[in-house]
């Protein structure tokens, strides 16, 4: 039971990074419609960044996480800006390559990059190595920490999407732009502030992943985790980005558990085969007819 | 651009489209039956795997180039292929057998794979088949009795009875005829009602559907073939590489794949060509290229990876056709030597074509 709790707490951590990761994910693509496989090198430069500010120029761990946060946004616009922005309205299978394509440069770029390099880091954070107790089960104040977060971050984008006039702007941009750029939205100043935001949050969430896998080049692989927690949850709804996440989180820690070596790696996968046969939109999608 | 003139309902139809094109495709064959003998053995173990290419090429070019759906797990039906070929001969069964085997087992799994995926769609396919890919892997690894795990497996030598095919030479050889098999196959599959119905799959399922095709049989139709292809592009590549590994068919490979479809020329099957070309030759230049660059850039280990990702992107973006684009335009010029216009080329520019408005 002790062992079983101890999986649940640091599998739904776990899923919070990919809902994390996910969320920002199912945001592009919702106001875009550009599948970004690049999300998960976004969370790899945000990590990086975060390593930059706070163990190579010492500032403080809670000044430097919101500079993180601020360049990687602008990272995440500017390739909006610059590359991004003329794929829209192509085929998803060239968006998706183009992504793919653009994840090998940036995790390559990154390797070249003097400080970083393809050495494994680690972020100095605030609540390293602590555990709390309770009732008989040890929980790291890392992987609560990741719980806390992501709720609080999820909120306050739920907040930002519901009662913000750029929100419901956004909101309006995703569901049509045609319709958005008719009443004044200004279209294309929503697109790199969604990619800002979902750089950011993927900026947050390598922070949060630094203390559980380290700060790595590669470490944006984790994004082949995220993208089938968004597809599981339904491409394009921000819940079921977050529930995704956090059952493939669960549903992997509880197989290492229980399951002979090797379902680990692959029970994320076994869900959502599952889970696609039954719905074929996944859990929360909506499946859209397309006109001849 | 170009309007041909047509004089008869076959030349829709027709294997080779005129005089010209038989013409320069039998010149074309006779370089590659006459070519190895002059070559290096280098530049023939290079073709061998040009030719492994076009065969897993021509494959990924149907079920995404053709039937429209994208596959993210390619490296799956290669490591199928692969396995079979191998564990087969392990077993003393005589390699064109193995080879039958290794297509068939992998156009069995490419069926399954296809079951599921009749309805999913875009980025939901694409995912499906990746997962798919990862639990193929995870299988050959964890399978050692057969697989003999992640420590591997030595490939013996392929051979045809009392003929073994040791050297390069006739490696390529075998390839070659088999690859020239595959682009014909795929060729004449395309002309055929069921390769045009899988066209109008790619371009409406609805239409399509409307049109009375059936949606199920199509799709499934490209998923065996594909990986029936690619089966033996596997079991070619085991062959060649001698000692094969589940690490060796990760996701890595299947985005080479996708790369090579995409940088050749989605859609055409001389782009599989270039595109194999491409993916076999860019690491040679690169290594070849590192010698001339000032060692700080020189000794990046992401070197090729950044290169690869650039060019990717770049012809994404700049140059959507491919190789196979910047040919035909190249002919195009020419063709119409002193009066080309500039511009006459232009791509119309592409306007948010959303799913929803």
């Amino acid at each position: 039971m002790i062992i079983f709790l101890q999986g649940l707490v640091s599998g739904i951590s776990i899923g919070c990074i990919y809902a994390l990761v996910a969320l920002g994910f199912v945001l592009i693509y919702k106001a875009t419609e550009i599948v970004n496989f690049a999300q998960g090198e976004l969370m790899m430069i945000g990590a990086f960044f975060a390593f930059t500010f706070i163990n190579l120029w010492h500032l403080p761990f809670f000044v430097g996480v919101p500079l993180a946060f601020v360049a990687t946004a602008i990272f995440g616009a500017a390739l909006n800006h610059f590359v991004l922005r003329r794929l829209i309205g192509y085929s998803t299978f060239s968006i998706v390559l183009a992504t793919v394509g653009l994840a090998t440069l940036i995790r390559a770029l990154a390797s070249m990059v003097p400080g970083w390099g393809t050495e494994t880091h680690t972020i100095d954070n605030p609540v390293a190595g602590k555990v709390l107790r309770l009732a008989g089960i040890a929980i790291s104040y890392e992987h609560i920490s990741v719980i806390v977060v992501t709720i609080v971050l999820v909120a306050v984008i739920y907040l930002f999407f519901t009662f913000t006039r750029i929100g419901v702007a956004m909101q309006a941009t995703a569901q049509s732009q045609l319709a958005a750029g008719y009443v004044g939205i200004p279209v294309r100043s929503m697109f790199s502030l969604v990619w800002a935001l979902s750089a950011g949050v993927a900026c947050i969430a390598g922070v949060l992943l630094a203390p559980i896998a380290f700060v790595h080049v590669n470490v944006g692989y984790i994004g082949l985790k995220a993208f089938p927690a968004a597809v599981l949850g339904g491409f394009g709804s921000i819940p079921g980005a977050v529930v995704g996440g956090i059952i493939i989180g669960v549903v992997e820690e509880l197989s290492g558990l229980y399951l002979p070596p090797g379902f680990k790696s692959v029970a994320a996968y076994v869900v959502l085969l599952l889970v696609l046969m039954v719905r074929p939109q996944g859990m929360f999608g909506v499946s859209l007819k397309t006109r001849v | 651009m170009e309007f041909v003139k047509k004089t008869d309902y076959d030349y829709d139809i027709r294997l080779f489209k005129d005089r010209g094109d038989v013409f320069w495709y039998s010149l074309l064959a006779l370089a590659l039956v006459v070519g190895p003998i002059f070559a290096p053995p280098y530049v023939l173990t290079l073709g061998v795997f040009v030719g492994i290419y076009v065969i897993a090429g021509a494959g990924l070019m149907l079920l995404s180039g053709y039937t429209g759906q994208i596959s993210l797990g390619h490296a799956a039906f290669m490591a199928v292929g692969a396995y079979s070929s191998a564990v087969l001969q392990k077993w003393g069964v005589p390699f064109p057998l193995a080879l039958i085997a290794s297509g068939a087992f992998a156009a069995a799994i490419g069926i399954v794979v296809g079951l599921p995926a009749l309805r999913l769609h875009g980025i939901y396919l694409a995912i499906a088949t990746l997962a798919f890919a990862f639990i193929i892997e995870e299988i050959l690894t964890r399978w050692e009795v057969v697989t003999n795990g992640p420590s591997g497996l030595m490939v013996k030598t392929m051979s045809f009875g009392d003929w073994p095919a040791r050297t390069p030479m006739d490696k390529f050889y075998v390839v070659l005829a088999v690859a020239i098999l595959a682009m014909l196959g795929i060729k004449n599959l395309l002309r055929s009602p069921s390769g045009l119905a899988m066209m109008a799959v790619r371009d409406s399922e609805t239409a399509a559907q409307a049109m009375g095709v059936n949606l199920a049989r199509t799709k499934l139709t490209a998923f065996a073939v594909s990986a029936a292809l690619t089966g033996f592009a596997g079991a070619f590549y085991a062959d060649a590489i001698r000692f094969i590994s589940p690490e060796q068919f990760t996701i890595t490979m299947s985005i080479e794949l996708l790369v090579l479809i995409f940088i050749g020329g989605i859609g055409s099957l001389h782009g599989v060509v270039y595109g194999a070309i491409f993916v076999v030759a860019l690491p040679q230049l690169i290594s070849q290229i590192k010698d001339f660059l000032p060692s700080f850039i020189a000794e990046q280990p992401g070197l090729e990876a950044a290169v690869y990702g650039f060019l990717l992107l770049f012809f994404i973006i700049v140059e959507p056709l491919g190789i196979y684009g910047i040919w035909m335009k190249i002919k195009h010029y020419f063709g119409q030597f002193p009066f080309y216009k500039k511009g006459e080329l232009k791509r119309n520019k592409t306007f948010a074509k959303a799913e929803r408005w």
